[in-house]
């Protein structure tokens, strides 16, 4: 059970009436799991409704897979909504949220053999709970941090590699951590292990100016750049089509914005399934 | 520097400004600017989740003051989990013990309806009774017992909360309220997924309370009759009844 090679994206509440009036055509939508873990209610009324139309990524941010420990009752939650609804698939972050309090921003950590085994441990855990594999996202970073002694890229195949999970690629991430770390982003994704890639994530980031040059702040609150889709249709022309999301989780836009990138990545996939026809 | 002490360096310098060990960047004199968007990602998206679950109090006390307020309530009683919908439970006592707002404390209760509704928006789902149920349940008073709606919450208040709720909704005017009056609210997620907030009088709050507590009809009725004398349960139930409200009819021992 795995999510079409067709573009997704976030589900909004706001958007719900347009996705019953206009029945998209997308490969599916990205829900926030925190989201839907209450007794009840719209918000399950409406997850159960998409579902029965369209395939279901269910997308974590609480997990705090790089914490000193996975939340058990966190993790049976996730456990029925995955039993619930059974998304084609489930995903969270290489970061850690909760440390005593829930912090509500994915946190960076040190990529060193502790942090390593730390993670592979915790994703062992996850998903032997869950009972499925799952795809561990790349992070947006604005430091960086002396005691690391690993590569991000190869941190995460590591990973990968111990535990069976996937990968979720970020593109706009990987664009926001290069930048801001004064990397070469089309290096890193010629590295990224892109057999391991389950899906493609891709969203707007908001730019500061530092003395040394740009810094990238991964903001989900605009259009994906220029750039991005560059990049974007590269990783496309090397690896094939797959599944894309739109992530635009902050000042949403109407659903036809939202509509409208989705297109724009649905070009870039037809080009990719066109160009491998010939 | 194992990797709990690293957590918590890093979680310590979120609130305190101070750099934790070895954290740093290409250029390394930027570290602290760069540290910078993380302790800004953190305060400014934790502001936001509480203003989201307490919109009407961060309108009845002004943007800039209710932010200002949300990192002390985090210092005291931050999310202990990632389901933020279900956090600030303990955000009306907070704002009833502010020495700021003692002038205001009427606030807190606001502050109760608004958290009750964000459960009542979570609660579990209950099918509701079909219509004859009411009449079954009048005609055997005796031994009738209702359960209500697993959203149904009732928030008195000795001030006028819901009032100062409603007129801080979005669309509404806030105007001159005397607030020194009792309201009790009943609060439920209805047919049509709307929460609701409307006051209650003294007999209907009484008889809504009983009825939740497990009480046979006839002395819910009984209760509501002693808190407001002439009180007929009719009105209200009949109200439950088209609210969804009504999800369950037992027959016990006579009372």
């Amino acid at each position: 059970m795995t999510l079409p090679a067709s573009p997704g994206i976030g589900f909004k509440p706001e958007h719900f009436a347009a996705i019953r009036e206009t029945r998209p055509d997308l490969g599916f939508f990205e829900v926030h799991a925190e989201n839907y873990m209450g007794e009840g209610g719209p918000a399950h009324r409406m997850l159960a409704a998409l579902r029965a139309d369209y395939a279901i990524s269910l997308h974590g941010v609480g997990l705090s897979i790089g914490g000193s420990r996975i939340d058990r009752d966190h993790l049976a939650r996730l456990k029925r909504l995955v039993d619930l609804y059974q998304p084609e698939s489930f995903s969270e972050h290489l970061a850690w949220s909760s440390h005593g309090i829930y912090l509500n921003d994915l946190l960076p950590l040190p990529y060193t053999e502790e942090t390593l085994a730390l993670v592979c441990d915790h994703i062992d855990e996850v998903q032997a709970a869950l009972g499925r594999r799952m795809l561990l996202e790349n992070p947006s970073t604005y430091v960086l941090f002396e005691q690391s002694t690993i590569p991000e890229i190869d941190f995460m195949t590591e990973i990968s590699r111990r535990t069976g999970c996937g990968l979720l690629l970020d593109v706009n991430n990987v664009f926001v951590s290069c930048t801001n770390h004064r990397m070469d982003p089309r290096a890193y994704l010629r590295d990224f292990p892109l057999d391991r890639v389950g899906e493609i994530h891709l969203g707007g980031h908001a730019e500061e100016e530092l003395p040394s040059g740009p810094l990238l702040i991964d903001a989900h609150g605009t259009p994906v750049a220029d750039p991005v889709w560059a990049l974007y249709a590269e990783v496309i022309a090397a690896a094939g089509p797959l599944p894309t999301l739109i992530e635009w989780d902050n000042d949403v836009p109407d659903f036809p914005v939202l509509m409208a990138e989705a297109d724009r990545a649905r070009a870039v996939l037809t080009r990719r399934v066109a160009h491998a026809a010939r | 520097m194992r990797h709990a002490d690293f957590l918590q360096s890093f979680q310590d310098g979120l609130f305190t400004g101070t750099l934790p060990p070895g954290v740093t960047a290409r250029a390394p004199d930027e570290a602290a600017q760069r540290f910078a968007v993380y302790r800004n990602n953190v305060a400014h998206s934790l502001s936001r989740a509480l203003a989201a679950r307490f919109p009407a109090v961060e309108r009845i006390l002004g943007a800039e003051f209710f932010a200002a307020l949300a990192p002390l309530f985090l210092a005291e009683r931050g999310p202990q989990n990632p389901m933020l919908f279900a956090w600030g439970g303990g955000f009306a006592d907070f704002l009833a013990g502010f020495p700021p707002l003692a002038g205001l404390p009427w606030v807190a209760d606001v502050a109760r309806i608004e958290f009750a509704r964000g459960e009542a928006y979570h609660a579990a789902d209950a099918e509701p009774l079909p219509p004859e149920a009411l009449s079954q349940a009048a005609a055997d008073a005796g031994r009738a017992r209702l359960a209500l709606h697993p959203s149904l919450r009732i928030v008195p208040s000795r001030f006028a909360a819901v009032s100062a709720w409603a007129m801080n909704q979005p669309g509404a005017t806030p105007a001159p309220l005397e607030v020194n009056r009792p309201e009790t609210a009943l609060i439920l997620r209805d047919r049509r997924d709307d929460v609701p907030v409307r006051a209650l009088g003294p007999g209907d709050a009484t008889f809504v309370a009983a009825l939740q507590s497990g009480l046979v009809l006839i002395r819910a009725a009984e209760a509501a009759a002693t808190a407001e004398p002439g009180h007929d349960p009719g009105a209200i139930l009949l109200s439950l009844a088209r609210a969804g409200a009504l999800t369950g009819l037992a027959f016990g021992e006579t009372a």
